[in-house]
């Protein structure tokens, strides 16, 4: 990618993002993520990876920004604004986790990528088989455990709601 | 270039005008055989047979007073949410391949916009945004009917996304069958021949598949979003005049692009008999078919409205995850199988 398409999407990328933490509502929240997964999802594409892009629309953009908008629904986003968190040590122990984030950001950035992201080699390098072959082969022991992990995330869901309903229908 | 440029112009404008006047008969037509399926004549005022009844329909949209309720405090959310219904399913039709090529004095002139080689993908990606429009109408009504209709929409289209997907998933995988790679790529899922055995198979997806549409259209038995006699039409309530026509834009076109898409991954799209690729006849009969498939698919989706009851919403989602799902996987699985064995 070039620098100046690269820098446009760059700045709506940061935008929408502060977007997402400096809005009142909920609702606008979610719909600022939503425009930040789509500029994330161009990048891809300016990088040849269609597949990774397309993949970014269908997850985050299709499902996940649906979710959190139902979840906002359910929880009645539109009345409720958005508690500020009152805790003393909340605060302190989010700038501690956000400082080591950005410490650990700046390192990986100095220590692999120089410069612009680089566009893979040949047009087609980003398609699906060019995806699924190191994915199932070369890699598809961490590709299996990211699988038990997210099955995992969803048995606990399971778990939490089933104890719910016990714990309902005794009383 | 810019040759380019302006043919692709010219096919999209071709391609909407299409697609408005379908949808436009689509209407017409959904409304003449529901009248045939209750032992009614239908519409029959308008011209001769009703056919002008679209177009009074539409001049009378048009010419309704524009109210914004005084209680929306979002507008611009409330005025996005129609538009974004109408717009998906148009851009999801840039990859449906209409007719097969053909070469006038050294130029190919393709009938579709785009070939994508994650032709599927991009129509399982846009068409997931339709759900947005029903989502964010509901929620920018301040209506309680309307917030209901909208998180039924929301737990629907999600739940109903994932035994389409396993489906796309196993047709997907079935293109490997005889060419040794698989392809997402439309064009080629319609030319690439398959055997006969391969045919009956994937017409059994066809049934679940649909199923799976009929959901994500919101169309009856599905249409729990705007159930009229419990959420008096839910997102859709309040909004009148030309934004109404939006949102019934939106569902009767996203019933077309589902019908569309049917066509092209079950039925062979534009084959049929007498078709020669490549002569200006085979393209006009191509069409010719590529339309007649679509108008059955079409048909279909009338005659399920006007013959099934609506659903209970637990039994939606309980008919979803305990059958259609499980099904999808067991189909996927097989056909995975059928690939590795073949």
């Amino acid at each position: 990618m070039t620098l100046i398409p690269f820098a446009i999407l760059a700045f709506i990328a940061l935008i929408t993002a502060l977007g997402v933490i400096l809005s009142k509502n909920a609702v606008y929240s979610a719909l600022w993520l939503l425009a930040h997964f789509l500029t994330i999802a161009v990048m891809y594409f300016a990088l040849s990876a269609q597949f990774l892009g397309i993949v970014q629309v269908i997850v985050y953009a299709g499902a996940i920004v649906v979710l959190f908008l139902f979840v906002i629904m359910l929880i009645g986003g539109t009345i409720t604004p958005i508690v500020h968190e009152t805790r003393p040590y909340a605060r302190i122990a989010a700038a501690i986790l956000g400082a080591v984030f950005l410490l650990g950001l700046l390192f990986v950035v100095g220590k692999g990528a120089t410069g612009l992201p680089a566009p893979a080699g040949a047009p087609d390098a980003g398609s699906v088989q060019a995806v699924a072959e190191p994915l199932y082969t070369t890699y598809l022991l961490p590709f299996e455990l990211a699988s038990v992990l997210l099955l995992a995330g969803m048995l606990g869901g399971v778990v939490l709601a089933l104890r719910e309903k016990k714990r309902r229908s005794s009383t | 270039m810019i040759a380019t440029v302006i043919i692709t112009l010219i096919k999209i404008l071709v391609l909407l005008v299409i697609l408005l006047t379908g949808f436009a008969y689509l209407t017409y037509m959904e409304r003449k055989l529901l009248g045939r399926f209750h032992v009614r004549l239908g519409p029959n005022r308008a011209g001769p047979l009703g056919l002008l009844q679209p177009l009074a329909d539409g001049v009378k949209a048009i010419f309704k007073e524009e109210v914004v309720p005084g209680h929306i405090k979002d507008k611009f959310i409330y005025l996005l949410a129609p538009v974004l219904t109408m717009i998906t399913p148009l851009i999801a039709f840039a990859v449906i391949p209409l007719a097969p090529d053909i070469t006038i004095r050294g130029y190919t002139l393709h009938f579709y916009i785009a070939d994508v080689n994650i032709a599927i993908l991009y129509i399982v990606a846009v068409m997931s945004f339709a759900s947005y429009g029903v989502i964010l109408g509901g929620w920018s009504s301040y209506n309680n009917y309307g917030l209901l209709g909208a998180l039924r929409t929301a737990s629907q289209m999600i739940s109903y996304e994932l035994p389409m997907g396993v489906l796309i998933v196993a047709i997907v995988l079935a293109t490997n069958i005889g060419a040794g790679e698989g392809t997402m790529r439309l064009v080629e899922i319609i030319e690439r021949p398959r055997p006969w055995w391969l045919w009956l198979w994937l017409w059994i997806a066809f049934i679940p598949f649909f199923i799976t549409m009929l959901a994500e259209n919101n169309r009856s038995p599905f249409d729990l979003p705007e159930t009229e006699n419990e959420l008096i039409a839910g997102y859709q309530i309040e909004y009148g005049g030309m934004k109404f026509a939006m949102y019934m834009m939106g569902e009767y076109l996203s019933m077309i692009v589902s019908a569309a898409v049917m066509t092209v991954v079950f039925f062979g799209g534009w084959k049929g008999p007498f078709v020669v690729p490549g002569t200006w006849h085979g393209v006009l009969l191509g069409f010719g078919w590529f339309v007649l498939k679509v108008i059955a698919i079409l048909f279909i989706y009338i005659w399920v409205r006007a013959s099934v009851p609506r659903i209970r919403y637990d039994q939606l989602l309980a008919f979803n995850w305990k059958v259609l799902f499980p099904l999808s996987l067991i189909y996927m699985a097989i056909t995975a199988v059928m690939v590795a064995a073949v």
